[in-house]
């Protein structure tokens, strides 16, 4: 796949990347996935992990523009990549749209599966600017909530994509 | 309350943007500075007695600092002083396949890993006890040493009047058998600690908790320090709905190994491990007999149930009686007999999950119930809203309703669905059923016997204006920081998103109980408005002394302190402060809860009681696909008795969370093990234990039923729990409604339905359900005559006993 270099470290790595437009090189052990580095090298801890078996959608970030599962992802295979998290979404104390809305709506109730809902949704409105209620509860398919039964959460994407077509 | 400018509003929660970027810190996200990682054993042996455990291998590791077996922390724990059963790791003893057996500290967490692998133990199997049936009759080997024979952990049974004679009175009498299913949280937050040890011998825990106050307690005896010297925090909870209300072993593990090492140590359980830890909806069987006349009035109710408690004690006793308390809040019971028995497994404990006992009550008696307005000929709502529990009233079991409104529930959701348009007239494989339940607004006793608060709250202003509340309440998602801080806002004026709000830390926030019971606005909200009245009494007096007008004439509001008839005079709330400074020195105050006194006086009675009860009914309906057996509910319209809504927006937000919850419970969730497999579960991940994604999800009506209750705080009552509870009868009544088969256990999956309608096409009649209910010895009932027979709560002389 990706070029990868060793360095003197055992099983470490040099791992060259964007994360949220910024370039990261950092050595990391080569067993790492996405997910780990993100949380424990680079302590973007916004990313969250409920299963790390690739089963619950919390860890859901934006590869190369398009959503993985974090935790499924090695490390080793991003070199070169651009990567999206949730740290990346507002614009300094500026909200994006759909963290606004998710915030207005009570979409986020523990929070624990709204950075993998955020990143899901985004990746959603960018190739759909107006989907209906059922393109986005298929968009979400793979992103468990245990608190909200989603209602809200569908709501919230539904005014921010309004508000981010300028139909607000 | 049209005149609040805060409450019944909807606001942001406080947390919210914390939430949305991704800067709530969960117990799984801190790290310190040198912090070792935990890893626990756990046994893959259902029952046995072990004959050796070696660590020395395990030790000898690289990165391997510390380890921990049973008998470094030889004194038990268990959240009910009844049954303190449990051990950070097991003693001589393994219970249930994924039991913890030993843990270690190592510098990563690999290396714990690997040194977990490493560890030597040499179990003896015993007997297995895998069922319901099985507790009750393999009296050798006994899981526990205690409870009252055998494999029973705790029989109960309660008599509330002459059942018999109502039965005799009735004129139809049914008795019907069902099975609750297990199932489990499946918070997306897998419980995560991290226990720090301070050069000044302080130990402080940081947890995924949803009880600190427990936590702190079990602390402090298990390691035998003093509680001031203890710290526990509870980090914001990932999802909690009674998950995270035990005291859990690793959070007693790692601030041992923290005291052992000198370091931080942190654990985060793996989702497998979250299975094993369980305390989950216990699987019940029952047996409901109910006495009505031919106008579907109920007679008199018997309810039995057995309880699959699993290996340990939890809140089982709790659970025991909770599967019995609520039947008579519901609807007017004159004649009530109660008897439960939960018996020890060898499976993960069980323990409160949303609803805590009572979901499996209620799929019982609400089926029952539209089974016997059938045989009469009656709609099952008229039937419902002719059986309504009377508003404030003492029930049979000595329980005081206060405010009721569950009728309008019931009329909300047969108005909103179209319930009479559509009930028995629907196509074939389309239909609707309704279901009503009514839950706690906090339990009105608690787990440990005292007469302190439930709830406290200081409240700190300061000349400049800031207003912080402090207070012992956890949030768990549900949003009760955001509570406190609409509360405080609205008696003192201020914008709710201004207050800082500090709870759930053991060494600044006075004491609550915890967040579980549905018991949190109420108290922590009846505590909040305390403390902020009497800091705006001191407010008020500083700012008349400075205007010059009297103290009673004072508006708190956007901010400002100023005259009612002239809003122009006025001063700022941090000049209002500032005043009241110079009177009174610095401001601080407290408030604090205390639920009213209960009425019952027998055993048991202690729990069921609760300030206000909340009212929910439901109807749904649903679509099953006649070639696969799959029920797809397609809407659910809810009404839901709320007292007075703090913030709509939340409220909704739960009442659609129970709902999903309910809905998993009753298509999918279960708890299954492989029971000659070392009863190991069968699905211990995501992907297998199946849960509604949103593909899964139906339509939600939400309607609120407003009439605020006098005991709670501007009259709200609880959400939390309640709106769960009619979902899972609501849909199995509709499924009959659809295609004429009874499922008489939960879940409802399409296996089940392909079995009954195959039943039905060969014989007419179709069910799918339990058949037997085991014979139990409930030895001699406690009988207490109710109110209308001039009971006073207390159990009859013996004398009086019926022979």
């Amino acid at each position: 796949m990706r070029s990868e270099r060793t360095i003197d470290g055992p099983g470490k790595i040099v791992l060259s990347f964007t994360v949220n437009g910024t370039g990261v090189e950092i050595a990391v052990a080569r067993h790492k996935t996405l997910l780990e580095v993100l949380r424990e090298d680079l302590g973007l801890t916004g990313t969250k992990h409920g299963c790390e078996l690739g089963e619950c959608g919390a860890c859901t970030v934006i590869l190369d523009g398009a959503p993985v599962l974090a935790c499924l992802v090695p490390a080793a295979a991003c070199t070169g990549a651009r990567v999206e998290t949730v740290e990346g979404m507002a614009v300094g104390p500026a909200l994006h749209p759909l963290q606004d809305e998710f915030a207005e709506a009570g979409a986020a109730q523990c929070g624990y599966c709204t950075s993998g809902m955020l990143l899901a949704a985004k990746n959603l409105l960018e190739s759909n600017r107006d989907p209906t209620r059922d393109e986005i509860r298929r968009a979400l398919a793979g992103n468990l909530c245990r608190c909200t039964g989603y209602l809200q959460i569908y709501e919230a994407i539904e005014r921010a994509a309004a508000r981010m077509r300028g139909a607000t | 309350m049209s005149g609040n400018r805060v409450v019944g509003k909807p606001h942001r929660k406080v947390d919210a943007t914390a939430k949305v970027t991704g800067r709530t810190l969960f117990a799984g996200d801190l790290s310190l500075p040198r912090m070792l990682h935990c890893k626990i054993l756990r046994s893959h042996t259902a029952h046995g007695t072990i004959r050796s455990i070696d660590l020395t291998k395990a030790l000898a590791l690289p990165g391997v600092v510390a380890g921990l077996t049973g008998n470094d922390l030889p004194i038990p724990f268990g959240i009910l002083p009844v049954s303190v059963d449990e051990h950070a790791v097991a003693i001589d003893k393994v219970r249930f396949t994924g039991d913890p057996v030993a843990a270690i500290a190592a510098e990563t967490e690999e290396a714990a890993l690997e040194a977990v692998r490493a560890i030597e133990v040499e179990i003896e199997p015993l007997a297995q006890i895998r069922s319901i049936e099985e507790g009750l009759a393999v009296e050798e080997p006994r899981i526990q040493d205690y409870g009252p024979r055998g494999n029973i952990h705790k029989l109960v049974n309660l008599e509330f009047g002459d059942v018999d004679e109502g039965f005799a009175e009735a004129d139809l009498v049914r008795e019907d058998i069902f099975f609750y299913g297990g199932n489990t949280h499946l918070a997306m937050e897998e419980h995560a600690s991290v226990a720090d040890w301070s050069p000044d011998g302080k130990l402080t825990l940081y947890s995924s908790t949803q009880t600190p106050h427990y936590v702190h307690r079990a602390l402090s005896k298990v390691l035998e320090m003093p509680p001031a010297r203890i710290r526990v925090i509870a980090c914001p909870n990932g999802g909690g709905f009674g998950g995270k209300s035990d005291i859990f072993n690793h959070e007693i593990a790692v601030a041992y190994l923290a005291r052992l090492t000198g370091r931080p140590v942190k654990i985060v359980l793996t989702r497998e491990e979250v299975f094993y830890c369980h305390r989950g909806r216990h699987p019940v069987l029952m047996r409901v007999k109910t006495g009505v006349d031919r106008n579907g009035a109920i007679r008199a109710m018997a309810f039995d149930t057995l309880l699959d408690g699993g290996a340990y004690g939890s809140y089982g006793v709790a659970s025991t009686f909770y599967t019995g308390a609520l039947q008579t809040v519901t609807y007017d019971v004159k004649r009530y007999r109660f008897r439960g028995a939960r018996l020890f497994t060898n499976k993960p404990p069980c323990g409160p999950k949303r609803g805590h006992g009572t979901p499996q009550p209620r799929f019982a008696l609400e089926i029952q119930l539209d089974r016997i307005a059938e045989q009469l000929g009656l709609d099952p709502a008229e039937m419902r809203l002719n059986n309504l529990a009377p508003p404030n009233s003492v029930t049979a079991n000595y329980l005081k309703i206060g405010t009721m409104g569950l009728g309008k529930c019931i009329e909300k959701v047969v108005e909103g669905s179209g319930w009479k348009e559509k009930f028995r007239m629907l196509p074939y494989g389309k239909g609707v059923g309704i279901a009503c339940s009514s839950y706690l607004s906090g339990a009105g006793l608690p787990i440990y016997w005292n007469r302190m608060p439930h709830s406290g709250v200081s409240l700190k202003v300061d000349r400049g204006g800031g207003v912080a509340v402090f207070c012992g309440s956890t949030d768990i998602g549900q949003g009760s920081d955001s509570v406190l801080a609409y509360i405080t806002a609205e008696v003192l004026g201020v914008d709710p998103m201004e207050i800082r709000v500090v709870t759930a830390d053991t060494d600044l926030t006075p004491v609550d109980l915890g967040s579980y019971s549905s018991r949190v606005t109420l108290m922590t909200g009846n505590a909040a408005l305390q403390a902020a009245e009497k800091a705006k009494d001191l407010l008020a007096k500083g700012a008349a002394k400075k205007l010059d007008v009297p103290a009673g004439e004072l508006v708190f509001a956007a901010g400002r302190v100023f005259h009612a008839a002239d809003p122009e005079k006025g001063i700022s709330f941090a000049e209002a402060v500032g005043a009241a400074e110079a009177l009174f020195g610095t401001i601080g105050t407290v408030g604090s809860y205390t639920p009213p006194a209960t009425a019952g006086r027998f055993k048991g009675a202690g729990v069921g009681p609760s300030p206000a009860y909340s009212y929910s009914a439901a109807i749904a309906q649903v679509d099953v696909d006649m070639e696969t057996g799959r029920v797809g509910v397609e809407k659910i319209w809810i009404g839901h008795d709320i007292g007075a809504s703090i913030n709509p927006t939340l409220v909704r937000g739960q009442v659609e969370g129970g709902v999903y919850m309910g809905l998993g419970e009753i298509l999918m969730e279960d708890m299954a093990y492989r029971e000659k497999r070392n009863v190991v579960h069968k699905t211990p991940g995501m992907l297998d234990y199946k849960s509604p994604t949103t593909l899964d999800m139906c339509d939600v009506e939400t309607y609120l039923v407003e009439e605020p209750d006098p005991n709670g705080p501007f009259g709200a009552k609880e959400v939390g729990q309640g709106p769960l509870l009619p979902v899972p009868p609501a849909v199995a009544n509709a499924v009959y409604d659809a295609v004429g088969v009874r499922i008489d256990e939960v879940p409802i999956t399409p296996h089940k339905v392909m079995r009954a309608l195959r039943e039905k096409a060969a014989t007419g009649e179709g069910r799918f359900g339990p058949k037997k209910f085991p014979s139990v010895d409930w030895g001699e009932p406690i009988a207490v005559a109710p109110p209308w027979e001039d009971g006073n709560g207390r159990p009859k002389e013996k004398k009086e006993d019926r022979g």
